[in-house]
């Protein structure tokens, strides 16, 4: 597996009060919108097709 | 319409009706739209007389296919007719792509310089039917036959039998091989109980021509959710005689016979245009589907262009893909007719271009994805996508509104042989040879006007004052070989070099052809009657290159 997925955020809970501040008074609609251009930001940061397959399955198992 | 009249083709009485047995011929072609026309032309160009069989008694009714790009009009320069369409047509290099009112971003898809031809012409399909038309009667070896309608076909392990009806009744013919080029609707492979199977996708677009003097720069503009055309896709392209292609995403619930009224048309086209004088010049509403046949060849009958697999019109494939079949199939099919090549030389015609169909569905799939997204967090995706790209150029490679049509690369076929040796660049063999520069006795050429038709190489002598014996020898013995090859041999500019009797000399005076080719003195390239790449080595060696024409015509 590539895909990390032990702890590596230094500071969690800044990094989850930041997440969800991004979304501050947006409709539905607009965080969608937010949330899928993070989605593509982070993952031309990562790059690696085999981590972003890897993370797609992680979070998508279970759902459906 | 009011800047083109169609032209009426007679029929005309064949004396195949008068004849007691079914008329023979090698080689029937039905439909005489681009594909039907490009391969009567290359066969009759490689000496084989084509009978071709159109249903109707005139060019393309609509403007149709548009858009074509670089590699057809490097085959249409083959075929002798190049320039005819390239000064008929409208040139253009530059895409653009707009959100909402807003531009996002622009591309150039022929960025290098040292092409003859640009990425893409536009010109409207009855143009180019003509010009071809035109170019097969030159030929003197394309038997045209109009409103001369296929309404049976059968076949045997030796011959085809087909019932053609015309105004004067029905008649039989008899072939070797049947070329079927009549459209995505082929009603020849419906008489032959055959299928192409894929998606429909559910959604209407309206085509407009539009007639208009505008200043417009000649570009591909493509707008998602435009505010004249909310929440649906709009393109804008210039064809020839001041004609300009309009196609408006519909949705799937838009009635065809309501859309098509002109009050409607009009209207959608003065929220786009303002009120600039315009004339609505042709009017259609589609929907499409992706999907190929299984295979192209069964048995004697071979089958290109929409009839074999039709694509979505993102990305100008359809017709572009078409040309190249015939491209494929005509030098295969001369040598199998000349008893030089095995039938699975034929079969190979259709792995390749089943490979290159599959790439074409691929790419018009994820682009009709794209363009018409079918769930709503496959819209938020686009949109964030789409407003990303104006400030990220990462995100201008996500936005899809058509991977515009290149030509296949048949990395996988049977007719290459393997590199042994280590190659940069894209010259791989299965690649279509790229153009380049080139001078030939002083005067100024292209490479791609030099080399195909049949089996040709190139041999890089940069810097070499004479041949190296053994490749002199060799390339003259390669000219009286069963399967001929032709060498040019490559140099730098001025450099005097005595040539064998017959070689042709090409002046690199750029070093393009040494670049692209990642040739060094001594490097060798095979290409395929069709400007493919199938060998390529670092030093000369006759039999090694005997090997890959072999190899490259099923003969191992």
């Amino acid at each position: 597996m590539k895909l990390n997925i032990e702890p590596n955020l230094a500071a969690a809970d800044d990094f989850y009060e930041r997440l969800i501040a991004a979304h501050r008074d947006l409709s539905e609609e607009q965080s969608a919108i937010v949330n899928a251009k993070l989605i593509l930001l982070l993952a031309n940061h990562i790059g690696d097709m085999d981590v972003l397959r890897e993370a797609m399955e992680a979070a998508r198992a279970g759902v459906a | 319409m009011k800047t083109y009249t169609h032209p009426r083709f007679d029929y005309v009485r064949s004396p195949d009706q008068d004849s007691q047995q079914p008329a023979h011929h090698a080689l029937i072609i039905v439909g005489a739209g681009p594909v039907g026309l490009t391969a009567a032309i290359d066969l009759a160009q490689h000496g084989v007389p084509a009978l071709l069989l159109d249903e109707d008694n005139t060019v393309s009714l609509g403007s149709r296919a548009v858009c074509y790009a670089k590699r057809s009009l490097e085959i249409f320069d083959r075929l002798g007719c190049g320039d005819a369409v390239v000064a008929k047509g409208v040139g253009w290099n530059v895409g653009k792509v707009f959100f909402k009112d807003r531009l996002v971003y622009s591309f150039n898809l022929l960025s290098e310089s040292g092409h003859q031809r640009p990425a893409f012409i536009n010109l409207q399909q009855y143009h180019i039917e003509e010009i071809l038309i035109r170019r097969a009667r030159d030929t003197g070896r394309v038997d045209l036959r109009w409103q001369n309608k296929v309404v049976h076909v059968e076949q045997d392990a030796q011959r085809v039998r087909l019932q053609v009806d015309t105004p004067q009744g029905a008649y039989a013919l008899t072939c070797d091989w049947l070329i079927v080029c009549d459209g995505a609707k082929s009603p020849v492979r419906h008489l032959m109980g055959l299928e192409s199977r894929g998606p429909v996708f559910r959604d209407r677009f309206l085509i407009a021509d539009v007639v208009m003097k505008a200043d417009y720069p000649t570009e591909r503009w493509f707008w998602f959710d435009p505010p004249f055309h909310p929440n649906q896709s709009a393109l804008l392209h210039r064809q020839a005689d001041n004609v300009w292609r309009i196609d408006f995403q519909l949705g799937w619930d838009a009635d065809p016979e309501e859309e098509k009224k002109p009050e409607r048309v009009l209207a959608r086209l003065r929220a786009m245009l303002g009120e600039r004088d315009f004339d609505l010049e042709w009017v259609s509403v589609y929907t499409f589907a992706c999907r190929r046949m299984e295979r192209f060849r069964h048995g004697r009958v071979l089958f290109a262009g929409d009839a074999a697999h039709q694509l979505s019109p993102f990305g100008a494939r359809g017709a572009n893909s078409g040309i190249q079949d015939a491209d494929n199939l005509s030098w295969k099919l001369k040598l199998v007719l000349e008893g030089k090549a095995p039938l699975a030389l034929l079969d190979n015609y259709s792995d390749e271009r089943i490979f290159a169909a599959d790439e074409n569905i691929l790419n018009s799939t994820r682009s009709t994805d794209f363009i018409t997204p079918r769930s709503r967090v496959s819209r938020t995706f686009r949109d964030a996508a789409l407003l990303l790209a104006d400030r990220y150029p990462f995100a201008r490679r996500l936005v899809n509104s058509g991977r515009l049509s290149v030509p296949a690369v048949l990395v996988r076929s049977e007719l290459n042989t393997p590199d042994a040796e280590i190659f940069a660049g894209r010259m791989v063999p299965g690649a279509a040879a790229t153009d380049a520069p080139v001078a030939v006795n002083g005067e100024l050429r292209w490479l791609l006007q030099c080399i195909g038709g049949s089996f040709t190489a190139l041999y890089f002598a940069a810097g070499m004052s004479e041949l190296p014996v053994e490749a002199a020898s060799g390339i003259a013995a390669l000219t009286l070989d069963r399967i001929s090859v032709d060498t040019r041999v490559v140099v730098e500019p001025g450099n005097p070099i005595e040539l064998p009797p017959g070689v042709m000399k090409l002046e690199d005076y750029e070093d393009f052809l040494i670049q692209r080719f990642d040739a060094a003195p001594g490097t060798f390239y095979l290409l395929r009657p069709d400007q493919h790449v199938c060998a390529r080595w670092r030093e000369f060696d006759l039999e090694r290159v005997r090997r890959a024409v072999l190899r490259a015509t099923c003969n191992d």
